[in-house]
C-alpha cells in the first residue's frame, strides 16, 4: 500500500502546488502583489474550508466503503440548530428559557449526539433494509433539513454564550479540522476499525466470507460521518455565534468534491484522509483565489466545477499509466 | 493453405518484466491448437497481441481473417438476457433502426440450437449457473464466424457433460476449417482435443509440436522445467477422532438430507457436476447461509453457526470457489488481502493493530507458500491466479483453522501452484487438520481424498472409501 499511494497522494499535492502558483501569478499580474506571502489569507482560507474538511473526513469514510452520504450538508444544521438552543445566554427570548448558560460540553455533546444518531438511521437503513446509500442518504438529506426548519418553527436561534462561540473563533476550526484529520488518518491505517473499511469497500462478499461482520461495520461508518457532521455543526453554529436552519447547504457536494479531488474512488476500496486534506484545501485556495483576483461570485462557481473535474481526469488517466 | 496466425521473434516488456521474448507461433486453418504454460508465462500476453489488443515491441504478426476470444473471466452483462448478450452491437435492426426482438430472438433460438446448448435466449445471464453463463459466451464467439477462435481456460467451470459439448462443438469448427487456438491448464484435454501443442514458460517458446509426439510426462516438465515426481503427494493418515460432523443437512429448494463427518487427519473429498449443490453446502457449514434443518456438530458438540465470523471463531475456513467475488480483495496490496482474518487475537491490541507483528507473520506465510510477488504491498491483482489462490490460502492458515473446507482450490491455476498446494493441503491434513475439499477434477479428488462424497442434485449420491474408489465409479454415481 504504502509507496504506490504515497506517489499518488504526491500527485494530487502537485495540483495543489500548482494551481497555488497559478494564483500566485495571477496575483502579480492583476493586482500586483503577493498572493500566498499573507499568513491571514492562508489562515482564511483554511477556515473557510475546515467544516467542508470535517464532512470530507466522514464522507471519505464512507466511500471507502463504497457508498455515497448525501446529508452531510442537512446534518450541520440541525445539529448547529439543537448545539445552538443548548448554549443560549440567559436572555427572554431562548428557546429553552430553563436551559441556559449550560457548561459548554452540553450543547457540543448535544450536537454531536444529534449527528451520529442521523449517521446511525442512515447506517442502519442501510445495512439491515438494503436500500443504496444514495437513496438512504438522500432521504436523510430532505428530513434533517426540514427538522432543522421545524425545530425553531425556522427562527433562528442567537444571543450564544461566549464559552461557546470561543470554539468557532479565530483558527480554531482550523485547528479542529486538523486534529480530526490526524485521528482519522491514524485510525484508517492502523486500526481494525480501518482495515475492516478498505475491505468492505474493495469486495463487500470477500469481506463477509473473511469474518467482517458487514452491517455492523456499515453502521460504524456512517455513525462517525454523522458524529463528523455533527461537529462540523457545532462548530458552525460556533462560528456563526447563531444557529441557522439553512446553514450547510449543499456542503455535501463540496466534502464529496474534497473527497473525490483527493484521489478517493467512488468504487470504493481506495482513498486516504491525507488526500482529502489536500483536495479540501484545493476547494479553499480556489475560492481565495478567485476572490483575490476579483472573479464575479458566478464565475467563480463555474470555474470551480471545472477544476473539479479536471483535477479528477487528470488522476484518472495518472493512475491508468501505473496499472499498464 | 497459409497459415492464419504467423508469430514471428515477438518481444514484449512491460515496465519491471519481459512478458514475451522471441516467442514464434504457427496455427494452421483447420487446426485445435493448444497453448499451455504455467500461469504467469505469457500465454495472455500472447493472446492478446495475436487479438490486437498489445504491439509487440519487436518481431512480427501476421493473422489471416478475423480472430475472436472467449475469455476466462467472463464478459456478459447480468442485467440482460442471453440474446442480448450473444448480438450486442450487432442486433438485427428493423427499418427505423429499432432493435428487432423478434429476429433478434430467432437468430439466437438458432444459434443455440445449432451447438446443442439448452438455454432459452431469454433468460437473464444473472439467473444463469457460472457453467451456463460460460456456454453463453462460447455461442458468443461462435456467432462471430470468425477465423480463428481463441479459448481461454474454457472448461474451469464446466462440468462433464458441457465439457463434452464444448468439444464438440471445437471438433465442427475445426471440421469448417477454422482455428481454435486452446489456452488450458489441463493435460488431459490437449490430448483430448489439440493436434498441435506449443509449451510457453517465463516469457519464451519452450517447444512446439504435433500432440502425437509428446506426451503427458513430457509436457508436464517442458511446463514447470522441472520433473515433478509426483502430483499428488499423500502421506497423510486420518484418525479415529471425528472432527467435523454433518447430520441429515437441509436447506429446502436447494439440497435436503446431506450426512457425513470428516476426521482429524483426513481430507474429504466431494465430488458432483456443476449444479450439484456442493458449494451451497459449505456455504451453509460456514455460515453464509442459513440451514432449514439438521445439525452441524464440531468435536462431537453440536454448534449453531449463524455467520462466517462464528464459524472463524469455530475453527473453520473456506476456501471460495470464485477468487474474485467471494476472496480477493482486487484493489489492495498482498498483505492488505492476506492479513484480513488475522485482524483478531495477538495481532491486535485495544483495536489497533500490531503491524509490525502482521507483516512478519504475512511475510513468513507467503515465504512458506512461496508466493511470487516482488514484496508484499504489490496490488494484489498484479499476481497471476495461481498466486493469487496462494494469497488467499494463507489467509486461512494465519487463523491456524482446525477444519478447512475448500472449493475448487486448484480451479484455473498452473502445475507448479497446484502441486505446492496439494503438498500443502497434504501437509495440514498430516497435522491434524479436518479437510474438506470440493473439486470437479476427477484425478485430483481421487488423488488427494481419503473418502469421497458425492453429490447429485442436492443429494449425496454415495460415500466411497479412497481404495474402492475410480474414476468411472464417481462419474456413474454423479451423472445417473
Amino acid at each position: 500500500m504504502t509507496r504506490r499511494r504515497l506517489s499518488h497522494e504526491a500527485g494530487i499535492f502537485l495540483v495543489l502546488i500548482g494551481i497555488a502558483l497559478a494564483f500566485e501569478g495571477l496575483g502579480w499580474s492583476v493586482r500586483g502583489t503577493s498572493f500566498l506571502f499573507s499568513g491571514q489569507r492562508l489562515l482564511v482560507m483554511v477556515l473557510q474550508v475546515s467544516i467542508i474538511g470535517l464532512l470530507a473526513i466522514g464522507v471519505t469514510q464512507v466511500i471507502l466503503t463504497g457508498g455515497i452520504d448525501l446529508s452531510s450538508g442537512s446534518v450541520v444544521a440541525l445539529s448547529a440548530m439543537i448545539a445552538a438552543s443548548l448554549a443560549q445566554a440567559p436572555t427572554a427570548r431562548a428557546v429553552f428559557p430553563l436551559l441556559t448558560d449550560l457548561p459548554v460540553f452540553v450543547p457540543v455533546a448535544a450536537g454531536l449526539v444529534t449527528g451520529a444518531l442521523a449517521g446511525l438511521v442512515n447506517g442502519s437503513l442501510i445495512a439491515y433494509t438494503g436500500i443504496p446509500p444514495f437513496i438512504a442518504t438522500l432521504g436523510m438529506m430532505v428530513s434533517a433539513r426540514g427538522l432543522a426548519r421545524y425545530y425553531t418553527r425556522g427562527q433562528p436561534v442567537s444571543m450564544l454564550t461566549e464559552r461557546y462561540t470561543r470554539i468557532g473563533e479565530g483558527a480554531v476550526p482550523v485547528f479542529i479540522f486538523l486534529v480530526t484529520a490526524i485521528i482519522f488518518h491514524v485510525l484508517l491505517r492502523h486500526t481494525r476499525y480501518g482495515k475492516y473499511t478498505y475491505a468492505l469497500g474493495a469486495n463487500a462478499q470477500a469481506a463477509r466470507v473473511s469474518g467482517i461482520r458487514v452491517n455492523r461495520q456499515l453502521m460504524f461508518v456512517y455513525t462517525i460521518a454523522g458524529l463528523l457532521s455533527g461537529l462540523g455543526g457545532v462548530v458552525t453554529a460556533a462560528r456563526a455565534a447563531s444557529g441557522q436552519a439553512g446553514m450547510g447547504l449543499s456542503y455535501e457536494l463540496d466534502a464529496i468534491a474534497a473527497a473525490v479531488i483527493g484521489g478517493t474512488s467512488l468504487s470504493g476500496g481506495i482513498g486516504r484522509i491525507t488526500g482529502t486534506v489536500i483536495g479540501t484545501v484545493i476547494l479553499g485556495i480556489m475560492t481565495s483565489g478567485f476572490t483575490f483576483i476579483g472573479f464575479d461570485a458566478y464565475i467563480q462557481d463555474i470555474l470551480k466545477g471545472g477544476v473539479i473535474v479536471t483535477a479528477v481526469v487528470a488522476d484518472r488517466y495518472r493512475h491508468r499509466g501505473i496499472q499498464a | 493453405m497459409a497459415d492464419l496466425v504467423e508469430v514471428d521473434g515477438v518481444r514484449k516488456a512491460f515496465p519491471g518484466v519481459v512478458a514475451l521474448d522471441g516467442v514464434s507461433m504457427r496455427v494452421r486453418p483447420g487446426t485445435v491448437h493448444a497453448l499451455i504454460g504455467e500461469n504467469g508465462a505469457g500465454k495472455s500476453t500472447l493472446m492478446k497481441i495475436i487479438t490486437g489488443f498489445f504491439r509487440p515491441d519487436a518481431g512480427r504478426v501476421t493473422v489471416r481473417g478475423r480472430t475472436a476470444m472467449i475469455h476466462q473471466e467472463l464478459n456478459l452483462f447480468p442485467s440482460m438476457t442471453v440474446a442480448e448478450n450473444i448480438w450486442l452491437g450487432r442486433e438485427p435492426l428493423t427499418r427505423i433502426g429499432l432493435v428487432n426482438h423478434r429476429a433478434l430472438g430467432r437468430r439466437t433460438s438458432d444459434l443455440l440450437a445449432g451447438l446443442k446448448i439448452d438455454i432459452h435466449p431469454d433468460e437473464r445471464i444473472a439467473d444463469l449457473p457460472i457453467a451456463g453463463r460460460q456456454m453463453v459466451e462460447i455461442a458468443r464467439a461462435v456467432s462471430c464466424e470468425s477465423d480463428v477462435l481463441i479459448m481461454d481456460e474454457p472448461t474451469s467451470t464446466l462440468s462433464e457433460r458441457e465439457v463434452d459439448q464444448l468439444f464438440g462443438i471445437v471438433a465442427d469448427l475445426k471440421a469448417r476449417g477454422r482455428a481454435v487456438i486452446y489456452i488450458t491448464h489441463k493435460i488431459n484435454e490437449v490430448f483430448r482435443i489439440a493436434g498441435e501443442v506449443s509449451v510457453l514458460r517465463d516469457g519464451r517458446m519452450v517447444g512446439s509440436d504435433a500432440v502425437e509426439r509428446l506426451d503427458r510426462d513430457r509436457l508436464i516438465t517442458m511446463m514447470v522445467g522441472r520433473e515433478l515426481t509426483q502430483l499428488f503427494p499423500k502421506s497423510n493418515t486420518p484418525t479415529d477422532h471425528v472432527t467435523l460432523a454433518v447430520k441429515n443437512l437441509s436447506l429446502t429448494g436447494t439440497f435436503s438430507d446431506v450426512s457425513f463427518d470428516v476426521r482429524k487427519g483426513e481430507i474429504f473429498g466431494i465430488a458432483g457436476l456443476v449444479g450439484s449443490k456442493r458449494t451451497e453446502v459449505a456455504e451453509t457449514i460456514f455460515g453464509l447461509r442459513r440451514p432449514t434443518s439438521g445439525t452441524i456438530l464440531i468435536d462431537g458438540a453440536p454448534v449453531d453457526i449463524d455467520s462466517p465470523t462464528m464459524a472463524i471463531r469455530k475453527g473453520l475456513a473456506f476456501l471460495t470457489e470464485d477468487r474474485k467475488m467471494g476472496g480477493l480483495f482486487l484493489s489492495l496490496s498482498v498483505q492488505d488481502n492476506m492479513e484480513v482474518t488475522a485482524l483478531s487475537g495477538p495481532f491486535v491490541s485495544m483495536g489497533f493493530v500490531r503491524q509490525r507483528m502482521l507483516y512478519a507473520a504475512c511475510g513468513a506465510m507467503a515465504d512458506t507458500l512461496r508466493v511470487k510477488t516482488p514484496d508484499l504491498f504489490e496490488p494484489v491483482r498484479n499476481l497471476s491466479g495461481g498466486n493469487q489462490q496462494k494469497v488467499l490460502v494463507g489467509r486461512w492458515l494465519l487463523t491456524s483453522p482446525r477444519i478447512l473446507i475448500l472449493d475448487e482450490p486448484t480451479r484455473g491455476i498452473d502445475v507448479g501452484a497446484k502441486a505446492d498446494i496439494h503438498r500443502l493441503i497434504s501437509g495440514l491434513a498430516a497435522e491434524g487438520a479436518a479437510v474438506v475439499m470440493i473439486s470437479s477434477e476427477m484425478p485430483e479428488i481421487l488423488g488427494m481424498s481419503d473418502r469421497v462424497m458425492i453429490m447429485r442434485e442436492g443429494r449425496t449420491a454415495g460415500i466411497l472409501d479412497r481404495r474402492d474408489a475410480n474414476q468411472v465409479d464417481l462419474m456413474r454415481l454423479a451423472a445417473h
